[in-house]
């Protein structure tokens, strides 16, 4: 399941008037409601002054009366008239992608990740996130165009919001109750290029809270402070995320399935479009001075390192902690028969995060995160619903990639690695989709029952289950490419080259101030004999000569 | 008929190359060792520039004292003899613990001991292009301009440029003890200061000497 927090936006400001004091909150909280803890605003307090060529405002096409999503997308493809033809192709609206290296069929649509681990299935919750209407269940209608939200990436009063599709377990139902009718005519005449508010709903708060899932991204991104993002902070670039994911046609730069670790278009001419949101898109492959022998030395390594190792020191900056651990076996504990939530972590910000909750288990977070780095070269491979695995190796890697010190086209690339202990089928040695969501009885979030989740789960999506389940390690593996940080915050030299430096677990390749034992070895006996050959010299000179004075 | 005087064997030219050749390889060894991992006195990164800015420079006066060793045809004294060498052999093997002499005299033709013209002759044919040759190599891969190298790759350039290294290190070390033998230390380096030493000359080396670099010879 994605993100479902940008609601509790509009529940936090109804609930304190838009503020949130940390010290007031309970370190238990009863009830199983996701979104009463946080305060993250995500309305836009000084929208830009527009530079379009349109003020929607004035469109009679959008003067309303509307009372539905539905009705705005009708408005807008009226005059945008491709953009549908477009954003069908689109993995915010497809949640499908054909890897174009392993062919791998994967996408939110059907992936098991390890957090709340699937949507499919669950879509009456995590469709949410789902850039359309009335995504119920895994029988969506993907041509019917008028199902499209447009209004979830481009309005920008920052009012809009999205609830599950389905109501659920009786006591989820509660969690979305309350909030202001949309003022459908109000946010379709306010649309605009995507800003921070409208991706951050959604992609700050992957994995079920704020920053959970990439470590990367999170609410502090929002307004981060320079130290944190160079290029999003207003006093750094003030960059929106599209200004990097740039495109056109609705298809833009910038996937996790397939990523490039090197732009090989290059930074082109001015006002050239860049197609790739890499670093090298806009730095080059020679971003450091060549006026000093350190920066043509920094040149040569974009060769072998990717920017963000050292230019993204630690992930989880700015106050916002990631979880690093999740435990599902502990999932279920109530008090009194009712779910609540543990928040014994307080995370930079002041903020407490929920360290146990009934319905998912028991969390570990982390903040100013040194990455685990490994040789990457831009392609992921996944463990799908049908792959059959090994459980007795160790952690299941859910998805792994290749890369090495000989090929020319990987880098040495930072990680933040999710470890999770999650069921499985225990028979098949399968994952399993689980039915965390729905009001059939069988739902996780209100039943609490784990046999009946993924019976049902399975049973729903038409995938063979043994019957017989068990709790399996795993680990997920997120490329960091966020929260770049200030050039004097870049990792010194000595992070990596010294001998129990931030690579010294990449073997099988040179890399200077790293130690090789044999030369230890070698260099320590020549200079230690010739010493030693010297110093005998000498005593026997001393000696000699003393015996000689008698 | 021989006559020993104090000859000026080291031009000031020479003296200068030794000096700063000593001063660099020292600032070399320092910020190499930094580098390889051995301490971290310096920061790795003012460790690499100035390891690479001691080297371009020794390499520009490496150029300059080649030119001048052959063009002053100083190149031969380095030409290996079997003259006296087993004869100094012995002295530091035996000689020296029975209190005798050292047997060798610098002759106008012969600054260098025959022992020690072979070494210098090693640590130039071998050891000083071994680390200068692996040396350009790992800059030119550092300053992309290394494509031609990869078949070799940086890892080999830098064991060969390593243990050259360490050759180095074991020739300063005996070099060093060996200013301590004979005379005195000062006595030994003296020369290398003030450019005059010791000298065996013939009636003809110093007839000629007298008649056409009085300047020379200290009488």
């Amino acid at each position: 399941m994605k993100t479902l927090m940008f609601v509790s936006v509009f529940i936090a400001l109804l609930l304190t008037g838009g503020k949130v004091i940390a010290e007031d909150e309970p370190k238990v909280e009863m009830g199983i409601s996701e979104y009463s803890h946080t305060d993250q605003d995500h309305i836009q307090k000084t929208p830009k002054e527009s530079k379009s060529t349109t003020d929607h405002s004035k469109l009679k096409e959008l003067q309303g009366p509307f009372s539905s999503g539905p009705e705005v997308t009708k408005a807008c493809l009226k005059c945008h008239n491709k953009a549908g033809h477009q954003f069908m192709k689109n993995k915010h609206w497809t949640w499908k992608h054909t890897h174009p290296k392993t062919g791998q069929k994967l996408g939110k649509g059907v992936l098991i990740n390890n957090f709340c681990t699937n949507a499919k299935g669950n879509e009456g919750m995590c469709a949410q996130c789902h850039a359309g209407y009335n995504m119920t269940d895994s029988n969506f209608d993907f041509s019917n165009q008028e199902n499209m939200d447009c209004l979830v990436c481009h309005e920008s009063t920052g009012t809009y919001y999205k609830t599950p599709t389905t109501k659920g377990n009786k006591s989820c139902s509660v969690m979305f109750e309350g909030k202001p009718p949309i003022e459908w005519a109000k946010v379709a005449q306010s649309v605009a290029m995507p800003s921070r508010n409208n991706c951050g709903k959604c992609h700050f708060y992957g994995g079920g809270g704020d920053n959970v899932k990439h470590g990367d991204l999170s609410s502090v991104l929002l307004n981060p402070p320079k130290d944190v993002d160079v290029h999003m902070s207003a006093d750094g670039e003030d960059f929106t995320c599209v200004t990097c994911h740039v495109g056109e046609g609705h298809e833009w730069a910038g996937s996790r399935y397939e990523m490039l670790v090197n732009d090989k278009v290059g930074t082109g001419k001015p006002g050239m479009p860049r197609e790739v949101a890499s670093c090298e898109s806009c730095h080059s492959a020679s971003p450091h001075s060549t006026n000093t022998i350190a920066g043509i030395k920094l040149n040569n390594h974009t060769k072998v390192v990717a920017c963000e190792t050292c230019h993204i020191p630690e992930i989880a900056r700015g106050g916002v902690a990631t979880q690093i651990d999740w435990d599902w076996r502990t999932m279920g504990k109530l008090k009194n028969g009712e779910g609540f939530k543990l928040k014994e972590y307080t995370q930079g910000d002041g903020h407490h995060r929920a360290t146990y909750k009934s319905i998912k288990g028991t969390f570990t977070y982390a903040e100013n995160l040194e990455p685990m780095y490994a040789w990457f070269d831009g392609t992921m491979r996944y463990i799908t619903i049908d792959t059959k695995f090994d459980p007795s190796k160790g952690p299941i890697d859910i998805n792994s990639f290749s890369g090495s010190h000989d090929d020319p086209n990987s880098r040495i690339y930072p990680f933040k690695r999710m470890h999770t202990t999650m069921p499985y089928d225990k028979g098949n040695n399968t994952l399993v989709y689980m039915n965390l969501w729905g009001n059939d009885g069988n739902a996780l979030w209100g039943t609490y029952d784990f046999s009946k989740a993924i019976e049902t789960g399975m049973k729903k999506n038409g995938i063979p289950y043994s019957g017989e389940w068990g709790f399996i390690k795993t680990y997920s593996y997120w490329p960091i490419n966020h929260m770049v940080a200030p050039k004097k915050d870049a990792l010194e030299c000595a992070e990596c080259h010294s001998k129990a430096g931030r690579l010294s677990h990449l073997k099988g390749f040179y890399m200077p101030g790293t130690g090789n034992k044999l030369l230890d070895i070698i260099a320590l006996l020549a200079i230690l004999g010739t010493l030693g050959g010297v110093l005998g010299h000498a005593t026997l000179r001393k000696i000699t000569s003393s015996r000689r004075k008698k | 008929m021989s006559h020993t005087v104090k000859l000026r064997v080291f031009k000031r030219f020479e003296r200068l190359w030794h000096w700063s050749q000593m001063a660099l390889i020292f600032t070399l060894i320092f910020t190499g060792f930094g580098v390889y991992g051995v301490h971290d006195l310096i920061s790795f990164s003012d460790a690499v520039t100035i390891h690479t800015g001691s080297a371009l420079i020794l390499l520009v006066i490496w150029a300059f004292a080649t030119f001048w060793l052959f063009t002053t045809g100083e190149w031969r004294h380095y030409i290996p003899t079997r003259k006296h060498f087993i004869k100094v052999a012995r002295y530091y093997a035996f000689g020296i613990f029975k209190g005798e002499h050292h047997p060798y005299i610098k002759t106008y033709r012969r600054k260098h001991n025959p022992l020690q013209a072979l070494t210098y002759l090693m640590v130039k044919t071998v050891i000083f292009p071994a680390i200068w040759i692996s040396g350009i190599a790992y800059l030119l891969i550092s300053f992309g301009l290394g494509d031609f190298l990869s078949g070799i790759g940086i890892g080999w350039i830098a064991l060969i440029h390593t243990l050259s290294a360490i050759a180095i290190v074991m020739f300063v070390i005996a070099h060093v003890y060996l200013l301590t033998t004979g005379h005195s230390f000062v006595e030994h380096v003296k020369p290398m200061i003030t450019g005059y030493d010791d000298v065996d000359l013939t009636d003809e080396e110093l007839a000629y000497l007298r008649a056409n670099e009085p300047n020379t010879i200290k009488e």
